[in-house]
């Protein structure tokens, strides 16, 4: 506290010695005949003492060794261009054009292209570049969002140098993309997945069928418009009190089969 | 066999399911599988009977709230769990986590490691056939599970880190306790050795059963002790290390062929290695806090998309989270469970093979289906 007075400008000082003792404290007479008589010269040797003080403080602050991290504010990361990042020249010197925007954040690399040429892409980064490991593929849905709603991210990683590449694509509502299952294998479930959760379409997909719900499950959980709570899908057990589309629909041999064993 | 192409019953190709209720499926998995006689022509894994939408649960909750609900996936390694979650958003808020916590993090998530590969070595030894194993490996996953209650008070769902740090102290006694159990455990992994590593059963049931070459482990996504045992030098601990473990000492094992046998030789390895971590870690723990100066409020600052991930018991487990602006809940929080891609390469590895090796695979993927379905 007594670090703010000494700190306020010389212009102000005065008004403020005349004022702030009435509402102030009980030995309000003293403070009076003390203050009230200070000569110029006076009040100009305070302030320069008030200074010299605040300046030692404050080189103390920078002499004094620097506190630990852990103890310090968090420090989150911050959006960087990364259109400098190797791969991103590579696949721009390929494809002119089609790295719509480079983005470092948090140290991870995401490159936009468009979802169109999505395998084209893909292709290039695993052949090419070495990226021989996709580690994840998965979506985000924006509703609101007009360039198209949901985006589609591939997560990919190269093991010389382990060194970590993200795609980033923008796909509208109920418009397909290409699977990339010819470029990686382990895409597979991770487009089913997205398919179920998402109900993004991909084209080309060895065999797109739902993965974590059942076929005939009425619409795609991860959906923002989803409930949380779920929706009614009218259990199996019941199936002429809940209408077809909501619950399980078993093929027939397989109910019988399931049924037996 | 028949001939080539004979069938060897002259029927035709039978459809039989193998679970949901399973013994050996470990857990709510079912394979639907087309058989010649007892030769798998087909399998198909057929997940989702544990899916309980975690990830949409996560979008609702505030940043911390999310960590119980990462015990409930992999169930048999919640501490990884929550080290991967935890992780990821000190990746997302910039927070560094004081060197106590982060070795009492690890000391925590190596126990974890040894207290999961208990569980998939009992239950892979069963299912091949041999059951003593289970009683064994069961005492020392129980002194592992005290250690944990005394420390957290809970024995499987830890809810054991928190973002910046972990929540407690150690009790008083509990290194030495924990000293205890790491000092003896390289005997009782001989005892276990000494039941399977050259017990002709054990070997002939799981030599040259379900190969992987390290192409195909790459091309299929294996991670953790599936694709090491392909011969892949990969750990997240020494590619990405996250808290302290570039502080440690030890080594990757790898297999050779990538078949189960070499996959049971990493597990029994790792577990080693995994013991030397905690005693180097118990050996240095600094003094400190055991949390960082965090806010009350967890905020993210910039909308951004991270993803972390650590070396859990099955794999690598990664955690993808969106948030937006100032947000105090995820966006979207995606999970990248190591079992979930490792089963997928399931038919791979057992078509051609007798329905018995479909077990040894199931046990030797080392899958847990709360995390596949989540």
């Amino acid at each position: 506290m007594s670090d703010d007075k000494p700190t306020t400008p010389p212009e102000e000082a005065p008004a403020a010695d005349e004022k702030t003792p009435e509402q102030a404290t009980p030995p309000e007479s003293e403070v009076k005949q003390q203050k009230l008589p200070l000569t110029d010269d006076e009040k100009a040797a305070k302030i320069a003492e008030a200074k010299a003080r605040a300046a030692e403080k404050a080189a103390a602050a920078e002499d004094a060794e620097p506190k630990d991290p852990w103890e310090e504010k968090p420090v989150p990361p911050t959006h960087e261009d990364a259109s400098d990042d190797a791969d991103a020249m590579a696949l721009g010197g390929e494809m002119p054009g089609i790295v719509l925007a480079a983005d470092r954040f948090a140290g991870e690399v995401t490159l936009s292209v468009p979802a169109e040429r999505i395998v084209e892409v893909c292709r290039f980064l695993k052949h090419d570049c070495d990226y021989k490991f996709l580690v994840d593929l998965t979506a985000v849905d924006w509703p609101e969002r007009e360039e198209g709603r949901f985006d589609v991210i591939y997560w990919m990683h190269r093991h010389d140098d382990s060194k970590r590449l993200r795609l980033h694509t923008i796909v509208a509502d109920e418009v397909p993309i290409s699977s990339v299952t010819e470029v990686w294998k382990t895409a597979n479930w991770m487009e089913r997945e997205v398919y179920d959760l998402f109900g993004i379409v991909f084209d080309d997909h060895p065999g797109l069928e739902r993965i974590l719900t059942w076929e005939g499950f009425n619409g795609h959980p991860l959906r923002k418009d989803f409930p949380v709570e779920g929706i009614d899908t009218g259990a199996a057990i019941y199936p002429d009190v809940y209408p077809p589309g909501g619950g399980p629909q078993i093929e027939e041999a397989e109910e019988e089969e399931g049924g037996a064993a | 066999m028949t001939g080539p192409d004979k069938p060897l019953f002259d029927v035709e190709e039978m459809e039989i399911n193998f679970g949901p209720q399973h013994p050996a499926t470990h857990g709510v998995l079912r394979v639907k599988m087309k058989l010649d006689g007892e030769k798998i022509m087909e399998a198909k894994p057929i997940i989702g009977y544990l899916h309980r939408g975690t990830e949409k649960l996560f979008e609702t909750m505030d940043f911390p709230q999310c960590i119980p609900h990462t015990d409930r996936m992999d169930y048999v390694a919640a501490a990884t769990n929550n080290q991967g979650f935890c992780v990821t958003m000190e990746k997302l808020l910039g927070i560094t986590i004081p060197p106590r916590a982060a070795y009492i993090r690890m000391i925590l998530a190596e126990l974890q490691r040894l207290a999961s590969h208990l569980v998939w070595l009992a239950t892979h030894a069963v299912d091949i056939g041999a059951i003593t194993p289970f009683f064994y490996t069961f005492r020392e996953r129980d002194a592992i599970l005290d250690l944990f209650e005394e420390y957290c008070g809970a024995r499987l769902t830890l809810n054991t880190m928190k973002i910046g740090g972990v929540p407690f102290e150690l009790p008083d006694g509990w290194i030495d306790r924990c000293s205890e159990v790491a000092d003896g455990f390289n005997a009782h992994i001989d005892e276990y050795e000494n039941l399977l590593t050259e017990n002709r059963i054990w070997k002939k049931r799981t030599i040259d059963v379900g190969v992987v070459s390290a192409e195909d482990a790459i091309e299929w996504g294996l991670t953790g002790p599936p694709l090491r045992g392909s011969g892949v030098k990969w750990d997240i601990r020494k590619i990405f290390p996250y808290d302290r473990y570039d502080e440690i000492d030890f080594e990757i094992p790898i297999g050779e062929k990538g078949d189960t046998y070499d996959r049971y030789l990493v597990r029994i390895e790792e577990m080693r290695q995994s013991v030397r971590i905690i005693r180097q870690c118990l050996d240095r723990l600094p003094d400190g806090p055991h949390m960082a100066r965090v806010p009350k409020v967890l905020r993210a600052k910039e909308a951004g998309m991270v993803y972390g991930s650590v070396e859990a018991p099955k794999g690598e487990l990664g955690y993808f989270i969106v948030a937006t602006e100032k947000a105090t809940a995820p966006y979207r929080c995606r999970v990248r469970p190591p079992s979930f891609v490792n089963l997928q390469m399931l038919p791979a590895m057992v078509e051609g093979h007798l329905v018995a090796d479909l077990v040894a695979v199931i046990g030797t993927l080392d899958i847990v289906l709360g995390e596949i379905d989540r």
